[in-house]
């Protein structure tokens, strides 16, 4: 009898142990996840927050030291939607975007294709060109171009004015801001273009070379098997590294803002710098938040687009 | 007449070859494109380092002078002896350097949470921290700077890498958590079933496979730390506490002109991250397409 319960108290014990086990087994992620999820959560997710409250409330310089807001509903959207130069700043900041994004895809994927038709020597040469390009840390790229773009000794205009394709002697490329945001479109694709060849070029790698012979056999143009066979086959990595670049480009702040000595032009401003501008040069807070606010929601879109492919593309599971 | 003996050897040669011939004029064609290609994308690096070596009379010429021929180290000591150079360097350093120790062990656990177990809230977590990698930091930029005014922690390196580090993470969470699913489960098991403790198995076999993996992380961290200037830029006021990035754009609105020594300073910046970047490119680019094209 004795031991009939003795082997039964160890059988329930060990059940015991067992499940205490299986706890400690099913607690482990959530303790391994904690420090990094508790860093995201406090810098990311309660300024978030914050933002969006502020986004409602009457935020100038008092309030900072107050650290309180007057809650006045939805008056700074209101305020910013009947604002002109909001729309102005938007619709600029839209098409700077469409430019730089359609730009920087094209002529990346065009580098990638020209990489599968060159001999290993420059291939090697062009891919170690576009690594070093694309270290280059974005402010050391602002001054460089600023130095190119000089009006005065600048290589830029000397080579157009020996080009003879207009009247380059001292011209001031930032004097017109259509000149000027080519400048800055011409420095961001020529930033952004390394990535999107690289990563291109290695999807490219991937591709089943027998899709791409059969098509050859059955007498396929090289346009239409890019068009047909490759193109398809590389939508998930086309859709990733284009909503990648609208959000990149999008918040574009820095490369403006470095270049134009921090004073920008009314002409030069983007959504990121107008914000900027609201919050923390003429202390208007809440104006910045919901101009902020606004760009997260253009923006969000974007994300939207990237997660859906990244689930798609079974990277998640 | 003597161009005809030239090309024209053989009766039979020139029908055998053409077609190759023409493959191989055309494969001349790209290369030609690609080194055109080449010469754009590299020629701001290379006007950046050039003028950098040019005394400052060849700089300002209304000629361009495209290699300089009496080299000269003079705009490097300048640009190293402006105020505050090396204060930024320091800061720098100690930023970037615990921004990649913390970032690595974070990022580490919660990559082995990943992809070692499977947990109820996985999927979300990994919607996340790839969205995170999508929210607008100069959107951010305001109540970040209030939070942090409220903790008084604006003009100090703390803050500044307690922010980096949130930028920092998502991105090697990711990359570590591919490295992890990479080494197959049955090794760690056969070394479980040879005598290793669970520890042991995990420092005998997963670590070294993930080495890689970790050198990758970190020097990634490491580039995203030194080049960041946004959130160095708003919260860093004091001179003696800015980050090197503020430190060269500060530059240029000091003395704009004075590009010889400005090149330098940029070139001097730029150095520790090229020679990163070379090391691990293939890495990064890698770990983005694996598995996204399927045959």
């Amino acid at each position: 009898m004795a031991s009939v319960a003795e082997s039964e108290f160890l059988i329930a014990s060990r059940r015991r142990r067992f499940s205490r086990r299986r706890l400690g087994h099913a607690a482990a992620p959530y303790a391994l996840l904690a420090p990094a999820a508790a860093v995201i959560g406090v810098i990311l997710a309660y300024p978030l927050y914050l933002l969006v409250k502020m986004s409602f409330q009457k935020y100038g310089i008092s309030s900072l030291i107050s650290h309180k807001g007057k809650w006045i509903g939805t008056a700074n959207y209101a305020s910013i939607f009947h604002d002109a130069e909001f729309w102005h700043v938007v619709l600029r900041t839209v098409l700077f975007t469409a430019v730089c994004v359609s730009l920087t895809m094209v002529l990346g994927t065009a580098i990638a294709l020209l990489l599968l038709q060159i001999g290993r020597v420059m291939r090697v040469a062009l891919t170690t060109a576009l690594v070093l390009v694309w270290a280059v840390p974005v402010i050391v790229a602002v001054d460089v171009w600023r130095w190119m773009v000089d009006y005065e000794f600048g290589v830029a205009n000397w080579t157009l004015a020996k080009l003879h394709v207009g009247n380059f002697v001292r011209h001031d490329w930032f004097a017109n801001p259509w000149t000027g945001l080519g400048v800055f479109a011409a420095l961001i694709v020529w930033g952004a273009i390394p990535f999107v060849t690289i990563t291109v070029y290695a999807a490219l790698a991937q591709v089943p070379q027998e899709l791409l012979e059969a098509a050859a056999i059955d007498g396929a143009r090289p346009w239409a098997i890019f068009r047909e066979v490759t193109l398809p086959l590389l939508k998930p990595i086309f859709v990733i590294l284009t909503s990648l670049s609208i959000i990149w480009d999008f918040q574009v702040f820095q490369q403006i803002w470095v270049m134009l000595d921090a004073r920008p032009a009314s002409d030069y401003y983007t959504m990121a710098i107008y914000a900027f501008h609201q919050s923390f040069q003429i202390s208007e807070y809440g104006l910045g938040a919901a101009i902020a606010v606004v760009m997260v929601a253009f923006m969000f879109v974007a994300t939207l687009v990237y997660l859906r492919q990244m689930l798609r593309t079974g990277e998640v599971h | 007449m003597s161009s005809v003996t030239q090309i024209a050897p053989t009766p039979v040669a020139p029908v055998v070859t053409r077609p190759r011939s023409r493959k191989r004029l055309r494969k001349a064609g790209w290369n030609l494109v690609a080194l055109a290609v080449l010469i754009v994308m590299v020629f701001p690096v290379y006007w950046m380092v050039s003028t950098a070596f040019k005394p400052g009379r060849k700089i300002l010429s209304y000629t361009p002078q495209w290699f300089p021929t009496h080299p000269t180290v003079g705009n490097f000591t300048d640009a190293v002896r402006q105020p505050f150079f090396w204060d930024a360097v320091r800061n720098s350093v100690i930023v970037t350097s615990v921004v990649v120790v913390l970032s690595l062990v974070l990022a580490f656990l919660a990559a082995l949470a990943l992809a070692k177990f499977r947990f109820y809230g996985r999927k979300a977590f990994i919607v996340v921290i790839l969205g995170v990698q999508m929210v607008p930091l100069a959107a951010l930029i305001i109540p970040l700077y209030i939070t942090l005014a409220r903790l008084k922690e604006v003009d100090k390196l703390s803050g500044v890498i307690v922010l980096y580090l949130t930028f920092v993470l998502p991105f090697a969470v990711w990359t570590l958590r591919g490295f992890l699913l990479g080494v197959p489960k049955e090794l760690e098991e056969s070394a479980m079933v040879d005598g290793c403790t669970r520890f042991g198995a995990f420092v005998r076999i997963l670590l070294p496979l993930v080495g890689p993996g970790l050198v990758a992380t970190s020097i990634f961290a490491f580039i995203q730390a030194w080049n960041e200037f946004i959130i160095a830029y708003v919260f860093l006021h004091t001179p003696e506490r800015q980050t090197l990035m503020v430190w060269l754009a500060s530059f240029t609105t000091l003395r704009g002109t004075d590009w010889g020594p400005l090149m330098a300073g940029a070139t001097l910046c730029a150095l520790p991250v090229v020679v990163f970047f070379l090391l691990v490119q293939r890495r990064i680019a890698f770990g983005l397409t694996a598995g996204a094209v399927k045959g």
